[in-house]
């Protein structure tokens, strides 16, 4: 699904964020990145929807090379991605609802497709309550679950999240992980950068670990920790 | 939005063969059903949404969006009031355009009867239409009644009018030429002393207007200009509110043409409340000016009357507001919304 072959990613600054990174994420899988900050997660996962490009090597999504999608056709790359941020990128002039219904406005879904969808990804995340309600009002790890909902209402094949727990308590951060297993084990496949190893050691899924933008370590959470 | 970028056609291919069932509240086929709904349909859906939406948002900000109305508002009512009246004054000269009378003065001393068999021969002329014979007597009445100076004409031992022949040329000789080569002809007529077609201030109305029509292009082009900036920058000034909003929407796959589109609505959207503000503020100026108008052309005893605004004016001003409104929001969103890019 997601292929990293020789990978480097260097800012026009001159600071090396990836270094010759391969690996391959086959579809249905789950995975942590881990590693110092600024050792290259962010980089990473922003090379995957083409926020950023490489600058050598070739990052692969669903068999096509990504060097080919121009300019124009990163939007339909985008959709194929549920996207978590760590500060949760929320609309806040928006009620839940709304924020929940954008990737779906964006792909041009009727209204009536638009509630449904929009229920079962609150539903899913608990929070089928607050949808009228504007993010502000809601907790940190609450908001975090409505960028949850936002990112899979699509139903998108592949899920990243950029330390989706980084602001939240260890007890929030547990259910958010819990959420992302979940939607794995329906057949997503899941990308989490995180540095928060405690959490992820609980769960045993793969683990790449990454350090000043070199992987050091690719192998299952249970052996690397 | 292409079809290429539609949801379902992504989907098709890329959906594992596992679905997620516990969020799928829809079977599969029937949502295939719904989105083939015709392009047509669907793109009529989003652009009425996106319509009403946006007008939504304009609302919630009442002040600001009825002043920038009201600045294209002012900006548009002054060509179209200008043109309207240029139009009314054109309008009125063609009236008189048709009417080119010659006056044919005739020599003192020449005795009635011999002044009726030549107007009587004249009007024989192909080129005439009809003629009006004006005696001496009837000048001098005529002159006593309109000019107010009885007591001096009283004075007078013998009438210093001479007789006059109207001369009405055929309506079908339009042109100028032809008309000045009949006042030639009439001017040479022994018992004639002049023949006078006074045409002269007619054309220098007519360049006057023409003038005028140029001055209004260059104003109206200049306003346009102005709509234009006004309507960028308040688009601009949006843009950058909505700054993260656009952060967020190409973040999560939104097409340049998806985030484009409510701000071009927003343009769409100012530039038609302008043209309507416009509309009613021009019908309101040629209301206060009718008044003013009808007394004085009433005093040159004519029945002229402004005319107000025809179906084909107000589309005018409706297209040009829409026109310059999209236009001035699709330069500022072609300018800005490139510079925003997730990073």
């Amino acid at each position: 699904m997601i292929k990293f072959v020789n990978v480097s990613k260097r800012y026009s600054g001159g600071k090396v964020a990836l270094n010759d990174v391969s690996f391959h994420l086959a579809p249905g899988d789950m995975a942590f990145i881990t590693g110092h900050s600024g050792a290259g997660k962010s980089s990473l996962l922003k090379l995957v929807p083409l926020i950023e490009r490489s600058t050598r090597g070739e990052v692969l999504v669903d068999g096509t090379n990504l060097s080919c999608i121009s300019r124009r056709h990163i939007p339909r790359l985008r959709r194929k991605f549920g996207l978590v941020f760590q500060d949760y990128n929320l609309l806040h002039d928006r009620t839940v609802y709304d924020n929940v219904a954008l990737p779906l406005m964006i792909s041009g879904m009727h209204y009536s497709e638009t509630g449904r969808r929009v229920r079962a990804a609150l539903d899913k995340v608990g929070l089928l309550d607050k949808e009228r309600v504007y993010p502000i009002t809601l907790s940190g790890g609450e908001q975090q679950r409505v960028g949850i909902a936002r990112a899979v209402v699509n139903r998108p094949p592949v899920l990243l999240a950029d330390e989706p727990t980084g602001n939240l308590d260890p007890e929030l951060s547990k259910e958010i992980m819990e959420l992302f297993h979940e939607f794995n084990q329906v057949g997503v496949t899941v990308l989490v950068a995180t540095h928060d190893l405690d959490l992820i050691a609980k769960m045993n899924h793969r683990l790449l670990v990454l350090n000043d933008g070199r992987l050091m370590a690719d192998g299952m959470t249970r052996d690397l920790l | 939005m292409n079809s290429k970028s539609r949801p379902h056609v992504y989907r098709s291919r890329t959906t594992p063969k596992r679905k997620i069932a516990d969020m799928d509240v829809e079977t599969e086929p029937r949502v295939r059903s719904r989105q083939q709904k015709s392009k047509l349909s669907r793109l009529v859906y989003m652009h009425s949404w996106v319509a009403v939406s946006t007008l939504g948002l304009l609302s919630r900000t009442p002040f600001s969006s009825l002043l920038t109305a009201a600045v294209i508002a002012i900006a548009l009512s002054l060509p179209v009031g200008l043109y309207v009246l240029l139009d009314n004054v054109r309008g009125l000269v063609s009236n008189w355009d048709n009417t080119h009378q010659i006056s044919v003065y005739l020599k003192l001393g020449i005795n009635e009867e011999d002044a009726l068999k030549l107007a009587k021969r004249i009007q024989s002329w192909q080129e005439v239409d009809r003629i009006e014979f004006i005696s001496a007597d009837q000048a001098l009445l005529e002159f006593r009644k309109n000019s107010g100076f009885g007591a001096a004409i009283d004075a007078l031992q013998k009438n210093p009018l001479p007789m006059v022949i109207i001369v009405q040329p055929q309506a079908s000789i339009t042109e100028i030429t032809r008309i000045e080569k009949l006042e030639k002809r009439l001017s040479n007529i022994r018992q004639v002393d002049l023949a006078q077609l006074d045409m002269e201030w007619l054309s220098r109305l007519n360049a006057i207007i023409d003038l005028g029509e140029r001055a209004l292009l260059l104003l109206t082009s200049l306003l346009g200009v102005a709509i234009l900036l006004v309507v960028g920058n308040t688009i601009r000034l949006t843009i950058f509110n909505r700054r993260e909003e656009i952060l967020v929407s190409k973040l999560i796959g939104a097409t340049n043409r998806f985030i484009r589109r409510p701000f071009l609505y927003c343009g769409f959207w100012y530039g038609l409340s302008g043209a309507v503000f416009a509309w009613i503020l021009v019908e309101i100026l040629l209301a206060l000016l009718s008044g003013p108008v009808k007394t004085l052309v009433g005093l040159y005893g004519s029945q002229f009357h402004i005319s107000s605004l025809d179906l084909q004016i107000i589309g005018s001003i409706m297209a040009l507001g829409i026109g310059l409104g999209l236009l001035g929001s699709w330069l500022a969103v072609g300018r800005h919304l490139r510079a925003i890019e997730p990073s």
